[in-house]
Parts: structure tokens; C-alpha cells; sequence
């Protein structure tokens, strides 16, 4: 008499598509998943315990490791939390700027989701597509800031450097290029058979459980949940620009990446807004090199590109804080990875790790 | 009697021996090693074409400039790779089934080398015309399903474990299809015999006269020799390399080794079977249209490797049993009829 037993699959820390050291145990009946557990922790830094030996200045380069993909974000929630607590008033040019440089930021990390997510399904054609059109934006902040990932660019008080001329000419070039660009990829993989039939139904999350999860970020909206923090707290400029939220139906693979395409149409349509309205002035507000924020505590969350990154800092009066803590959204939002994964097949449980799209750098901060 | 160029050769080469050894089962016996020792040649030459041809194809489909650093454009990229591999540590990992995993690698290489024996080359170039051909063909390379098991099983690995496994329900449920398929070429050929194929199509390819086969018989290579998008022994995304996971330097070079072989015949059964062989307009010797047609074939199969993202084991096995194996039925009832009809108008 056969019988037949499960069996524990240990996918990662080392294994091809696990985006950096994830590991997930998960278990297996053939090529069934019967559950999915994340084990996290190989990337930790412990940069919550780091920034409370650095003064607030020397705070912000840990926030571009935190979601390394998408840095200027990280910076624009820092320096935001710490101008909330220390009452900086930005000026409109900079906060122009720091629009436009996120939103640069959230099509490039979008660029590496598409990437890793069609890498994932074994078509590396398309991480490469998507890849080079990254690479004209890394570019863009390579001008602007002479880094190209850690961009460190955002201050607190505004911006390090003005953005030159030449940077919002070539800026402008990449928003013309972005509608020829989604093109490609509607070509290459978007509408590709196997493409849609490997993501359309699977890993569906409602939008119960999204909000049971907390998810944020185009994995809810994804779900139906019209939630974007640029809309809620229109924190920056964002109140005054026009621009919408997509929101999916389903809840499917399909969804979160489809999402996703039409997240990098809004953001180029607020950066084009940004170039149009871009207010002349300072770029740097007037903050003491010694900054001591009063005593008490403040809170701010962004619209990161993987969801609601919120820092939580208490100042004691001293130039460094007291306690920071990060709310990371992909941390967050890995927590539905075991319901993403049960009753799917192996081959889409990569699927489910590339929709979701953690950023292990994030993940264990 | 035949006019290609090798088959030529080879006769006066036999007329040239023959005076010297006297012999003549001598002769023929030398004249068998030497067409050996030109096909395992083949074999191996493709493998080197090929580790520096397919990475420049795929990067030129993914607007890349591909290997160009060892020698003018990259042409000594595949002796480095060798180099490299051949001076790797030679790792066997604990707990493995040693004699399995050892043969494994080793195996996979006789079918895949073995069938270029029954590759009509050239008018009267072919190693053994033999009467069953196309049977004995699949009949071989359906070997090559065991060694990925015993590689699978061997390794002790559980990525390696799903990889065989995979390997084996894909490759078994692709054979059927893929021969019903060809039963249409035999129906219209009344021959097994690879020569006699051939010359069947001195009027009009197969291509015209057998669409829907063609069309069968592509998807049913891609699976059979594991390329994307059906490269689910692999699938290197979700179990890394399957059943090579645990293999090191020459051990894995085997099987890659036996993958281009793999490429280059399905590339030449495809030309052989539906364009012609190494029939085609006067102006060219039929050893070149041969070679012009399977490395068109090849690059087919590369550009559609390249573009397509992976399918998913169960959509391969539904595909091929609910969709591909009623096609082949519905193309075999079809060419009974034609053949019939056609029989009828004579």
C-alpha cells in the first residue's frame, strides 16, 4: 500500500526568487501548498537601535536601506516626521522637487517589481525590459544627487541640491517615453496567454482579509480598498496636484500587478504636473546644523511605493532621538503570504512572493 | 543513386582504401568508425556553437550585447566556460545514491547523441537507414526520461525530487501526442524510413500538406527537450535547476551538453520532418539547405524560448491531454480522409 506524506520545502534564504533573503518554509503535498510561513531576520541591521546614537542629520542614510528600491521615499517620510516634530516649514520649491524625485522613485521600484515578477515566471526577457527603462531613472538621480539608489537627496528642511536644468529637461523626456514604454511591456508580457493565465485568479485576497491583514499600498487597492495615503493626508503638494488612485477588483495576482502599470501612468501625470507649476525660491529651508527638536513625539506616514510607511519619533530635547520606530509596509503586508499560498500550486507561491512585493531590506529593517 | 557531397566523399574515400587494405569489410568497418567519430563531432561541436549561440540570441532579444570579453565578438567564450568547468572541484554531495547520481549525467547523453544516427544529412548521408527510423527515433529519445529521474531521485535533494518528477509526467504526455501527430507523415509517406520521408517531399513540404501536425509537433518538441516555455525540469524560479540542483562543474556540463544536442535535434527533426531535409532549389548543395533549415528551426525555437514567460506543470499536462492529443486524433482522421479523397480523384 503507496502512501503519500507532506513534506516541508525550505525555499531561501539562498534561492533564485525569494528578492533577497527571504525564506519561506513551505509545505508541500506534491506539488500542492498546504501552508506557507515566512522566516525573516538575515537582513536585520537593527536600524531603529542605530538611529538613536546618530543626530537626526545622520538619521536619514538609514532610511535608504530600509526600502532600497525606492530611497527618496524613505527620506521624504523621515525628514517629514522630523519637520513635523521640529516644526520646519519647507519651501514650495522643494517640496516640488521631493514630489517629483519620489514619484521618479515609485515608477523605478515599480520597474523592479515588473522585473522580478516576470523573472519569476521564468521569462527573463522581461526583467531585462524592464530593467533598462530603470535604468534611465536611476540616471535621472544620478544628475540630480550623484547617487543612483542611496539617493540620500531628500533633507531635513528640503532638498541637498537644486535640481539643475538639465535634470528636469531629461525628466521630462522619460514621462514622454513612459506611455511607449507600457506599450513594450503590453506587448512582451501583459498580454501574453501564459502571462495572464498564470496570474489571473490565483492568490486572491478579498478585501476583508486585506484589511484584516493591514495590508497598504497597491496590494490593497489591488483588493477594492480605494486607501492611498497621498489621498488621505495629502501631505506635500499632493492636495494640489489631480491625480487618481486605480483600484482593482479581485484581488488576484492579475490585479496587483495590472495596479501597478497604472500607478506608473498617475505618477508620471504628477510629475508632469510638478514640471509644469515648478515655483522658483530657496530649496532649502533655514534649519540649525545642530537640530534639537522640543520634547515630545511625532508621527508622520508616507504613500511608499509598497504601502504606508509611517516613522514614530520621540525626542527627548537632545540632538538625537529618543526612539524612532518604523511602520514598514512590506513587513506588514508578508504577513498574507501564507493565505496568498495556501491551496495554490509550487509555481505560484513565486508568484504570490513577487505581487506582494517585499523588500527584504525593509522587511527586517 | 545518390548525389550528396558527404555521401560522394565518403565513396571515393572507400575506393581510395580499398586498393591500400584490400579488405573491403575492413574498409567498411573503418568507414563506420569514422562516420561515428563525425557524429559524436557533431554532437559535440553543436554544444560549443551553442553555449555561445544561445546566449548571444537571447541577448539579442533582450537588448543586450552578450558575451564579448574572450576573443573577437565572444568566440572564445565556450572554450573558456570548458576551461572553467573542467577545473572545478568535482563535488559529490552526502547522502546522495552514489552510482545513480554518478550514471545519471552520463546516461542522458547516449539518447541524445544516439538519434543523430538516424538523421538523413544529406541525399544518402545517413548513419543507419533503417526501416523502422522515425519509431526507432522516439523510441530512443524517450530514454532520456530516466536519467532525469535517476538524477532526480539520486541527489537526495527535494528541488532535485520534484525536477524528476516533473520531468517524467510531462515528457510521458507529450510522447503520445507527439507521435499521433506524426502518424500523419507516415500515413502519407507508407514508410518509417527517415530517407524515404525525405524524398516524400521532392513535390510539396509536410508543412503545407500537414499544418496542424507542424503545429503539434513544435509544442511537443519544446516540452520534450525541456526549453522555455516548457522548461518545467528546471523552472529555475521555483526549484532552482530540479534535477541538476546538486551537480558540479563537468557532471553539469553533461547535461547541458545533452541539452544542445537536444536543441539541434529537434531543430533538424523539424526541418527533416516537415521542410524538406536537405531538399531544396538547385543552386545550393542539400547539405547546406539542411543545415540553413535546421538552424532556422533552432532559432525559432530560441526566440519562442526567450519571449515566453513559464507555464505552470498542471496547464502543461491539461494542454497536452485535453488539447494537443484530440488535435493529433482529430489530424490523423483528417489525413485518412485526405489520402482517401485523394486516392479517389486518381
Amino acid at each position: 500500500m503507496a502512501t503519500t506524506e507532506k513534506f516541508v520545502l525550505n525555499m531561501g534564504p539562498q534561492h533564485p526568487s525569494t528578492h533577497g533573503v527571504l525564506q519561506v518554509q513551505v509545505e508541500l503535498d506534491g506539488e500542492n501548498i498546504v501552508g506557507a510561513k515566512p522566516v525573516m531576520g538575515y537582513l536585520h541591521r537593527g536600524i531603529e537601535k542605530l538611529m538613536e546614537s546618530r543626530t537626526y542629520q545622520q538619521c536619514v542614510p538609514f532610511t535608504d536601506r530600509l526600502d532600497y528600491v525606492s530611497s527618496m521615499n524613505n527620506n521624504l517620510g523621515f525628514c517629514m516626521a522630523v519637520e513635523k516634530l521640529a516644526g520646519i516649514e519647507v519651501p514650495e520649491r522643494a517640496q516640488y522637487i521631493r514630489t517629483i524625485c519620489c514619484e521618479l522613485n515609485r515608477i523605478a521600484s515599480h520597474h523592479v517589481f515588473i522585473g522580478s515578477l516576470t523573472n519569476d515566471l521564468g521569462s527573463a526577457t522581461g526583467m531585462i525590459y524592464a530593467f533598462r527603462d530603470r535604468e534611465k531613472i536611476l540616471d535621472l538621480f544620478n544628475i540630480i544627487c550623484g547617487a543612483r539608489m542611496t539617493c540620500h537627496y531628500i533633507r531635513i528642511g528640503g532638498v541637498i541640491a537644486d535640481a539643475q536644468d538639465e535634470f528636469l529637461q531629461k525628466t521630462e523626456e522619460f514621462i514622454n517615453y513612459v506611455p511607449e514604454m507600457l506599450d513594450e511591456y503590453d506587448r512582451l508580457f501583459t498580454g501574453n496567454e501564459i502571462f495572464q493565465k498564470r496570474m489571473q485568479g490565483t492568490s486572491i485576497i478579498s478585501k476583508e482579509d486585506a484589511l484584516r491583514f493591514g495590508m497598504s499600498g497597491p496590494n490593497i487597492r489591488a483588493s477594492g480598498w480605494d486607501y492611498d495615503i497621498r489621498k488621505i493626508d495629502k501631505y506635500g503638494i499632493y492636495g494640489k496636484l489631480d491625480f487618481d488612485i486605480p483600484v482593482g477588483k479581485t484581488g488576484d495576482n492579475w490585479d496587483r500587478y495590472i495596479i501597478r502599470l497604472q500607478e506608473i501612468v498617475e505618477s508620471a501625470k504628477i510629475i508632469r504636473q510638478c514640471l509644469d507649476n515648478m515655483p522658483e525660491g530657496p530649496f532649502m529651508a533655514k534649519v540649525p546644523k545642530m537640530l534639537k527638536p522640543p520634547k515630545g513625539d511625532a508621527y508622520h506616514r508616507v504613500e511608499n511605493t509598497r504601502g504606508e510607511l509611517g516613522f514614530y519619533i520621540v525626542s527627548d530635547g537632545t540632538n538625537k532621538p529618543y526612539r524612532v520606530h518604523i511602520r514598514r509596509p512590506s513587513f506588514i503586508n508578508l504577513q498574507a503570504l501564507d493565505h496568498m499560498c495556501k491551496g495554490m500550486v509550487l509555481a505560484d507561491a513565486v508568484t504570490a512572493f513577487a505581487t506582494i512585493d517585499p523588500l527584504m531590506g525593509e522587511v527586517d529593517c | 543513386m545518390h548525389n550528396g557531397i558527404l555521401y560522394l566523399a565518403g565513396q571515393s574515400l572507400k575506393e581510395l582504401m580499398l586498393p591500400i587494405i584490400g579488405s573491403e569489410l575492413i574498409v567498411n568497418l573503418i568507414m563506420t568508425l569514422i562516420c561515428i567519430g563525425i557524429l559524436f563531432m557533431l554532437v559535440a561541436v553543436s554544444a560549443l556553437v551553442f553555449t555561445l549561440g544561445e546566449r548571444k540570441v537571447c541577448a539579442w532579444i533582450q537588448v543586450r550585447i552578450g558575451p564579448n570579453r574572450v576573443g573577437p565578438w565572444g568566440l572564445l567564450q565556450s572554450t573558456a566556460d570548458m576551461l572553467k568547468l573542467l577545473t572545478k572541484e568535482d563535488i559529490i554531495p552526502h547522502g546522495v545514491d552514489r552510482w545513480m547520481w554518478v550514471l545519471s549525467p552520463i546516461l542522458i547523453f547516449i539518447p541524445a547523441a544516439m538519434v543523430y544516427a538516424l538523421y538523413p544529412f544529406d541525399d544518402g548521408v545517413i548513419f543507419a537507414d533503417v526501416n523502422i527510423g522515425l519509431f526507432l527515433l522516439i523510441a530512443i529519445s524517450s530514454q532520456s526520461v530516466l536519467p532525469f529521474l535517476m538524477g532526480g531521485y539520486a541527489s537526495n535533494s527535494k528541488y532535485a525530487m520534484l525536477g524528476g518528477m516533473r520531468t517524467v509526467a510531462q515528457m510521458l504526455s507529450y510522447e503520445v501526442p507527439m507521435v499521433i501527430a506524426l502518424m500523419g507523415i507516415v500515413m502519407i509517406t507508407g514508410s518509417l524510413k527517415m530517407s524515404a520521408i525525405v524524398e516524400a517531399q521532392s513535390n510539396i513540404w509536410f508543412i503545407f500538406l500537414q499544418p496542424i501536425a507542424f503545429l503539434i509537433f513544435m509544442v511537443t518538441c519544446l516540452v520534450e527537450s525541456n526549453r522555455p516555455p516548457f522548461n518545467m525540469v528546471e523552472g529555475e524560479s521555483e526549484i532552482i535547476a530540479g534535477p541538476f540542483t546538486e551537480y558540479t562543474g563537468m557532471r553539469w556540463a553533461l547535461f547541458f551538453l545533452a541539452e544542445f544536442a537536444n536543441l539541434l535535434s529537434i531543430g533538424i527533426l523539424t526541418a527533416t520532418l516537415f521542410l524538406g531535409g536537405w531538399q531544396g532549389p538547385d543552386f545550393l548543395p542539400g547539405q547546406l539547405w539542411f543545415w540553413i533549415k535546421a538552424f532556422l528551426m533552432v532559432l525559432i525555437y530560441q526566440w519562442i524560448g526567450w519571449t515566453f514567460p513559464r507555464t505552470r506543470m498542471d496547464t502543461i499536462l491539461s494542454f497536452g491531454w485535453k488539447v494537443l492529443l484530440p488535435l493529433a486524433l482529430v489530424n490523423l482522421l483528417l489525413t485518412g480522409f485526405g489520402i482517401y479523397i485523394f486516392k479517389w480523384l486518381l
